[in-house]
């Protein structure tokens, strides 16, 4: 039964979009964005846009998730072709390339480099081994995955691991996230969980981690469709703050029944500090700003930077750590298949940081095109265009809006279904057993 | 986030005392996205135990007192294995976990049937409706238990449907998770092929260990395992041949060494 579900909603994931996707070398060497299936990374070195070497000719479908590893030396991408490809950051040259027997939903590098691990779509999570790209010959590479856990048949929607490398932590379309200890040899498999961090009431989207010199370790942030962020002690797995972002910034419109669901937040990232969090929210547009206050481990709204002009509504946002910069893109791949580049847009606020000042209400600011880092002729490479028409603006906000609903409504949708056959099933086995 | 019922009355009929049917609670916001029609806690803390054990836990002020699950049937059936241990083990609390819900529901009735017939007795023992497949972290805490019980657990023959097998690598991690070292894993069936998957799971996985025939000699269980559940009894009619894989949970080493095998990732 189980089965015929998934595929089901593989299915339908088919007319699905995909959102699109920033990241930010951690030395702010480069930025890259993706949209469908274009990967597009501007040198903010040289000021122009890489041109990417692969054997294979690049995704073949929508991306779903980009990262840099923690040093900006490989770069990941990967998603409905099934395929994770790894980048040399130097060359843009696709050095591996991983065949997925499913859709990928996300991905992550391990912390010293040496392993990139994925989840498909059954919501298992794999390990590829990298160890020293540079020793291979320079043909790409085909490398095997191994499975090392499993959420049974959810979607796996984050993939991340702890600050200290010691742990991963995976987060699903139930509710669950996972936290499991990350062992010296992962082919082996990650079979001891270290904790369930469980409160959410909606699907996971996003984890992020907040640390600083005080609380190393840190602790895990999780962003989720029931509209919260909530802060949690991710070794004992407790709950330590729930911050109720959408019912606090009031984002609720009054125009009709579907607002009766609340704005799931989509994207999350953290200051280097630990002290600010940037949360993207289905239907607000901006940011919103939660201060973390790690000594006394709670979480609140610092404030909403909104966009002036613009409905511009973050699918996706991201940050260099030294840098108090924070990117962010919209949009999406096109519902329907045509062949004209697609367009997203990308914008920057400045002041991302809270150590500068207690304040911060007069720091932040969005940035000015022309100010943006890379100038206009980044936002050229990366948007597909330099400047984007309101047009494009409400295509985009629409896909934004029906990608996250459909985490909502193909699930619903899909447990009537198994009721209905379940209530089937039943009575013909109760026949058979009395 | 939990909703308290407001009396007592609403949930236990006035003559008997015995709790109605909603037998818990659901969560305070009815959630769309769940995979499920059932209710499930959204936390192991949040499991009502005045609802299932209504003479131990009188009300849920008194929860808190440590006493806590121990033994889980999983995916119970009739529930006849819980019913033996129940009286074995009177001072122990178990629940049975069933994905079916008129057979949940006969368990249920079962239960209060006995409850009623044998004042004093089968208090400690419950079931619950879920899917064991996702549910598990829902209902118990890490290292909470301290028996598992997968008694004649469907075959699911066809090589892609192993990952419907209620025991596989990646759930003896969920497992192992909650059972406590020392803590002790059955199962048994009469499909010569399960058997042998159930035992090599187990075999192959780093933090479980078998137990030795001394210790299944010494152990007042394992004789229920063939006789107690209403499947061992049809098996036993027809003469039939039945497997057991039974192994320890090995205490928790982080990041130590646990068990001198390496684990075979393939399946
Ligand atoms: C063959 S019966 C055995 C029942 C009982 N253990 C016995 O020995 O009589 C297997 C039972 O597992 C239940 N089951 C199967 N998958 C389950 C799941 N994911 N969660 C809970 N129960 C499940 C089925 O509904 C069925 O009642």
């Amino acid at each position: 039964m189980e089965d015929s579900i998934m595929e089901e909603s593989e299915q339908k994931l088919e007319t699905e979009v995909a959102p699109a996707l920033i990241a930010i070398h951690p030395a702010q060497k480069s930025v890259s964005v993706s949209v469908g299936s274009d990967l597009r990374v501007f040198n903010l070195q040289d000021g122009t846009g890489f041109k990417l070497v692969d054997e294979n000719g690049g995704h073949k479908d929508s991306i779903r998730a980009i990262r840099y590893s923690k040093s900006g030396h490989l770069f990941v991408s990967a998603g409905d072709d099934k395929l994770v490809k790894i980048w040399d950051t130097n060359s843009w040259r696709c050095i591996y390339s991983v065949v997925s027997e499913k859709r990928v939903t996300s991905i992550a590098i391990s912390n010293d480099e040496m392993f990139v691990c994925f989840a498909d779509k059954f919501g298992v999570v794999y390990v590829v081994e990298i160890g020293d790209y540079h020793c291979e010959n320079p043909a790409l590479v085909i490398k095997k995955a191994v499975p090392i856990l499993s959420h049974y048949c959810s979607i796996i929607t984050r993939l991340e691991f702890s600050p200290d490398g010691q742990h991963i932590v995976t987060a699903d379309r139930d509710f669950k996230i996972r936290v499991t200890i990350f062992p010296k040899n992962p082919l082996d498999g990650a079979h001891e969980i270290q904790s369930f961090c469980l409160g959410h009431t909606e699907f996971v989207s996003c984890l992020a981690f907040v640390n600083s010199q005080d609380y190393a370790q840190g602790y895990l942030i999780s962003g989720s469709g029931d509209s919260t962020v909530r802060l949690w002690d991710y070794a004992s797995g407790s709950l330590l703050d729930t911050c109720e972002v959408g019912a606090k910034a009031e984002l609720l419109h009054s125009n009709g029944k579907e607002e009766e669901i609340l704005p799931a937040i989509t994207d999350l990232y953290a200051t280097s500090d630990g002290l600010l969090v940037a949360a993207a929210i289905q239907s607000l547009s901006g940011i919103m700003l939660l201060r973390c206050d790690l000594s006394a481990r709670t979480l609140s709204v610092a404030k909403v930077i909104s966009v002036p002009g613009e409905t511009f509504i973050p699918t996706s946002i991201g940050a260099a750590s030294s840098v108090p910069l924070l990117w962010m893109v919209m949009g999406a791949s096109s519902l329907h298949n045509n062949n004209s580049t697609l367009l997203v847009r990308v914008r920057v606020i400045s002041g991302f940081t809270a150590t500068s000042s207690k304040s911060i209400e007069h720091e932040t600011s969005i940035l000015e095109d022309r100010e943006v880092p890379g100038g206009e002729s980044l936002l050229e490479i990366l948007q597909g265009k330099l400047s984007i028409g309101g047009e494009a603006f409400s295509t985009a906000a629409e896909a934004v809006k029906t990608a996250m609903r459909n985490l909502l409504i193909k699930k619903q949708y899909s447990a009537e279904r198994r009721e209905v056959r379940k209530k089937g099933r039943n009575d013909k086995k109760n026949q058979i057993v009395e | 986030m939990l909703e308290h019922e407001s009396t007592p009355n609403t949930t236990h009929s006035k003559t008997t005392g015995l709790p109605r049917k909603r037998f818990y609670r659901a969560r305070a916001h009815s959630n769309p996205l769940s995979d499920s029609h059932f209710p499930v806690p959204i936390s192991p803390s949040q499991f009502d135990y005045t609802l299932h054990y209504p003479q131990l836990f009188q009300s849920s002020d008194q929860s808190d007192g440590s006493k806590k699950i121990e033994f889980a049937d999983i995916g119970c059936g009739f529930g006849g294995l819980l019913i033996s241990l129940s009286t074995l083990f009177p001072n122990t609390l178990m629940i049975g976990m069933e994905l079916r819900d008129k057979v949940t529901e006969y368990v249920k009735e079962r239960i209060l049937a006995l409850r009623t017939s044998n004042p004093g007795q089968y208090n400690n023992v419950s079931v619950v409706r879920t899917n064991s497949m996702k549910y598990i972290p829902n209902y118990f805490e890490k290292g909470q238990l301290t028996k598992m019980f997968f008694l004649f657990p469907d075959p699911h023959f066809k090589e892609k449907n192993h990952r419907r097998r209620v025991i596989s690598p990646h759930l003896l991690d969920e497992y192992a998770y909650v059972l406590r070292g020392g803590g002790i894993i059955y199962t048994i069936t009469d499909v010569e092929e399960l058997g042998v998957w159930m035992n090599s799971c187990l075999e192959n996985h780093p933090l479980f260990e078998a137990l030795s025939e001394d210790e299944l000699e010494a152990d007042p269980v394992v004789k229920l395992l063939n006789t107690a559940t209403e499947e061992g009894q049809k098996v036993a009619r027809n003469d039939g041949q039945t497997f057991r894989a039974i192994y320890r949970r090995i205490a928790f080493e982080s990041n130590g060494k646990v068990k001198a095998r390496t684990f075979c990732a393939r399946f």
